[in-house]
């Protein structure tokens, strides 16, 4: 659903998305990552499953809650990509970690 | 909650009523409250207050059906019983001895609640690992909860299809009575019925007056967190950690002695989130999205006070702090009461004469 | 321990970033406070590290972004990227996250400069993947150079919608069809406050100019569009609308909406700031004076945040503000503030005359303030529907806040931002009464998520 204008040049990291290595530049954003990646959805509604992209893209929706670095219901579109991390989508309700 | 509540019964007893409320802004401990149906710390000093409050706990599991039945909600009733944690030796003697001094005032009628250890606890709640600075908790077996905004709109619907009449946006300023009728006025509106009730919260003390009555209640603030969904974990009532049907933990209850102002405050909130990952560590990366004050209705003693005038028979008054644990019984006897004059035994023990002071000792 | 300064600002957007410079340049101690993670907010979204590639793209209003934030990086103001706010008080206190931490600051004067969002859209469908606000699609391309393949429909009104159009054909995207809810009329009775400045007249006709570019490059221009859909299962499939009285329906891949901004009122609204409806672009603005001071003592506001005036009227504004934090502090008299201000003003006064131009040509229309369609999503969040608050406002939910209750619209992460100004429209068509007399919802915070364990661990 989304491309990038130009391959990210020299400042690309790697972050993981749903277990697949992607190459994303370096300063962007999760939720801009996800969707040039072509996710069809990044989250899941807590009440009724309903599947969901990021709408704002300026922290003011929600609908870009993901899972990152383990940590659940992160706005995608406010974080930053870091090398290594690690990206999941957010399925409904979250859980507490053991 | 309790106008809707006494409101919801008459309507049930097919008695023609029509209930005025404030306008969207107004003070509702309705809208702000935590949904406990609470028992084990209530009426010490007023041991019918105790009784009463585990009479309306009981009553609540028909009530709860009462309203699936005429309101199609269900508000999710839960009556499990219900913990509340002590988070140091000090919180444990304090209610260690509020046990006993309940124990003694109930003496045959019985108190049934017990302070419980740390691995019980653990066990009542599978979900969450219970946090090291937990010193035990005061099990209740009648305590429970349900969804105080589900339980708001079910009084709503279910008064409203049964036929009674609802004015929002018509603040009662004015009560007389006149020729047998009391005649109610808002700023735009004027309503007549032979009988009234004032359970208006902190509405009451402008109008008690009106009709003959002195009612003294005080407002208390209470501080409410509420976290963001998370998969159900705890089903069991907890008295100040509460996960909603909805999955949101809340949070609370300061008792704050800040008059009508229902802000916030970010010392008392930030005792509250403390406490809450002192009871449950897991519960640190949980986020927080709403908080709020909430302005309780307070009587001296903390116990209901029900009242008729004796100077203007047919207006009454109802009001009490835990309008949720209570919506059974008024919605049951308190419609009953007013409709039929029928009291409930030894009710005058609630009449708010209890705190007139005799003039010498 | 909370840092406190003579000027703290929330919003490091051209208002902030102006009222900071010159703070900075009068010597007031001064911070800024921004969730972004570098200077310029909406509009000059990542100015300092945009693409080359991607930079041409976006025309030159936007290259005057980076003057700005220039100006700021050399000024001796501190700066906390970021940060993300979460609770103001009434003092000047603000309380926000950083890299995971709770913090606190205090201002002995605060500027809230935190700008505006995107009016939310309820069409039947929004909520379905593939559909995006048009200003999201432009951060994209700002911060990241990503853009939407395939087919793509941009729909709505506003300068934005065209501006986001045209950026998005510059870089090659295959945009099928532009849907104005603005009449061609409409454009004729926007004329009628044209003889107001010769700058209304400039932008009107590099409007025109747009428009007609646009359209070169095989864009579809369809006016006066009514009753938008997104259409889909899993995902956006197509548009439909009407237009001239038939009905069309598109295949899209990605569906931009943007019917113009409106301020972000949450902070404003949680401090105790008194707000205003403003009718021509049914919107709420926080009261000002003329130095963007609050009725709350310590609190001004500037920027879109203020009310909607573009960011050249936002940086002016941000700068007055900057003065009158000077004079407070007795930095400078009233005279020399005044001096000061008479050249901003008159700059202010030539930007703000095109404001009745763009209100009369681009007011949101009637079914998107209110919806019609009863399947439509209001609250994002809690997946409420215009037939659950329908239902709900029959009950006697009079205002927002009783419906919230009854209903737990408003109620989620997004804390009312997306379903705030459709409610009060809701509630005033059903009561037959000016939206002005719903209100609002009372705003509480935190206005951020925060976790537990960052409030818990927060010191005095
Ligand atoms: C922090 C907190 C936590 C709580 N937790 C619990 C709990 O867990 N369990 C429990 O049982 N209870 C709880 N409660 C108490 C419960 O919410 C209240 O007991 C109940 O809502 C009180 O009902 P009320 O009708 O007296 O007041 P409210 O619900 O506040 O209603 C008062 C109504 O009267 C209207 N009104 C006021 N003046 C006028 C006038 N002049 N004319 C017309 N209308 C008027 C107002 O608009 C309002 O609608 C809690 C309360 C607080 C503050
Ligand atoms: S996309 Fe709206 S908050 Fe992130």
């Amino acid at each position: 659903m989304f491309r990038r204008l130009h391959e990210p040049d020299g400042q690309s990291v790697s972050i993981d998305f749903e277990g697949e290595i992607i190459n994303v530049a370096a300063g962007e954003t999760v939720a801009a990552a996800v969707l040039a990646a072509g996710a069809e959805h990044s989250r899941t509604t807590p009440v009724t499953g309903a599947t969901r992209l990021p709408f704002c893209m300026m922290g003011a929706c929600f609908d870009c809650l993901m899972e990152i670095d383990g940590i659940p219901n992160r706005q995608a579109c406010m974080v930053r990509v870091e090398n290594g991390m690690k990206v999941r989508r957010q399925e409904g309700k979250r859980r507490l970690e053991a | 909650m309790f106008g809707a509540a006494v409101a919801y019964g008459l309507a049930r007893d097919g008695v023609s009523t029509i209930m005025l409320d404030g306008a969207d802004g107004s003070l509702r401990a309705a809208r702000g409250n935590f949904g406990l149906v609470w028992v084990q710390s209530k009426g010490l000093g007023l041991q019918r207050y105790a009784d009463w409050s585990r009479e309306s706990a009981h009553l609540w599991e028909d009530f709860a059906a009462d309203l699936r039945d005429s309101a199609g909600i269900d508000v999710n009733h839960q009556n499990g019983g219900g913990l509340n944690l002590l988070l140091s030796d000090e919180e444990r003697e304090n209610y260690r001895r509020n046990i006993d001094i309940m124990r003694q005032q109930a003496g045959a009628d019985g108190y049934d609640c017990e302070i419980i250890e740390r691995d019980e606890i653990q066990k009542m709640v599978p979900g969450l690992r219970v946090g090291e600075g937990v010193a035990g908790g005061s099990f209740g077996p009648h305590d429970g909860h349900v969804n105080p905004l589900k339980m708001l709109r079910a009084l709503h619907r279910g008064f409203t299809q049964l036929s009674g009449r609802y004015f929002p946006c018509n603040e009662v300023n004015h009560i007389s009575h006149d020729g047998g009728v009391f005649v109610a006025k808002s700023a735009g509106n004027r309503f007549t019925a032979p009988k009234i009730v004032l359970a208006c919260g902190h509405g009451i003390t402008k109008l008690a007056p009106m009709v003959g009555l002195n009612t003294p209640i005080r407002p208390q603030r209470g501080q409410v967190l509420v976290t963001e969904r998370i998969e159900a974990t705890v089903e069991m009532a907890l008295g100040s950690i509460r996960q909603t049907d909805e999955g949101g933990f809340m949070f609370g209850n300061s008792e704050e002695e800040t008059g009508f102002d229902d802000g916030t405050t970010l010392p008392v909130t930030r005792n509250i989130a403390a406490r809450a990952v002192k009871a449950f560590p897991q519960l640190e990366n949980v986020r927080l999205v709403r908080n709020w004050g909430c302005i309780r209705v307070l009587t001296p003693d903390k116990c209901a006070i029900y009242d008729e005038s004796e100077t203007m028979p047919g207006a009454y008054v109802a009001t009490s702090h835990s309008g949720v644990t209570l919506g059974a019984v008024n919605a049951r006897h308190i419609s009953r009461w007013v409709s039929t004059g029928d009291t409930p035994p030894n009710f005058d023990q609630f009449s708010a004469r209890r705190f007139d002071v005799p003039a010498t000792a | 321990m909370s840092d406190t300064v003579d000027f703290l600002i929330i919003g490091g957007g051209p208002a902030g970033l102006a009222a900071a410079t010159l703070a900075d340049e009068l010597g007031l101690s001064t911070l800024v406070l921004d969730e972004q993670s570098e200077p310029g907010g909406q509009i000059y979204r990542g100015i300092e590290t945009v693409h080359p590639k991607t930079l041409s793209l976006l025309g030159e209003d936007y290259g005057q972004g980076a003057e700005i934030a220039q100006a700021f990086r050399k000024s001796g103001a501190a700066y906390k990227p970021d940060a993300s706010v979460w609770r103001v008080d009434e003092d000047g206190m603000v309380a926000y996250s950083h890299n995971g931490k709770g913090a606190t600051a205090k201002g002995r004067r605060l500027l809230i400069a935190t700008g505006a969002m995107e009016r939310p859209v309820p069409i039947p469908g929004w909520t379905l993947p593939g559909v995006m606000t048009a200003g999201g699609a432009q951060v994209l391309l700002k911060s990241a150079g990503v853009v939407p393949s395939g087919r793509v429909v941009v729909a709505g009104c506003g300068p934005l919608a065209l501006l986001v159009t045209q950026q998005l054909v510059t870089a090659g995207v295959n945009v099928a069809a532009l849907l104005e809810t603005t009449r061609i009329g409409d454009y004729f009775s926007a004329a009628r406050h044209l003889p107001k400045a010769l700058r209304a007249r400039n932008y009107l006709s590099k409007g025109m100019k747009m428009r007609r570019s646009i359209r070169a490059a095989g864009v579809a221009i369809h006016s006066g569009v009514e009753k938008l859909a997104a259409i889909g299962d899993n995902r956006v499939q197509s548009v439909s609308f009407q237009s001239g009285g038939s009905q069309s329906e598109i295949p899209v891949d990605s569906l931009l909406l943007h019917f113009g901004v409106a301020p972000n009122t949450q902070i404003t609204r949680q401090v105790g700031c008194d707000h205003e409806w403003y009718e021509a672009q049914r919107y709420w603005r926080p009261i000002r004076n003329e130095w963007g001071a609050t009725n709350c003592d310590a609190i001004a506001v500037a920027g879109d945040g203020g009310g909607i005036d573009g960011a050249v009227a936002a940086a002016l504004t941000g700068r007055l503000a900057a003065l009158d934090a000077a004079h407070r502090h007795g930095v400078i008299d009233s005279v020399e503030r005044d001096r000061r201000a008479t050249p901003i003003r008159a700059e202010l006064g030539i930007h703000s005359a095109i404001r009745p131009l763009l209100d009369a040509l681009f007011t949101p229309p009637r079914d998107i303030c209110a919806p019609k369609d009863n399947e439509t999503i209001v609250c994002r969040c809690e997946e409420v529907s215009v037939s659950d608050l329908r239902e709900a406002i029959t009950l006697g939910a009079m205002g927002p806040n009783q419906l919230k209750s009854f209903t737990r619209c408003g109620m989620g992460p997004c804390q009312g931002r997306m379903c705030g100004l459709t409610v009060a429209e809701l509630i005033a068509e059903a009561n037959g009464e000016p939206v002005e007399n719903v209100g609002y919802y009372r705003i509480r915070p935190p206005i951020k998520p925060v976790t537990l364990g960052e409030l818990a661990s927060m010191s005095d």
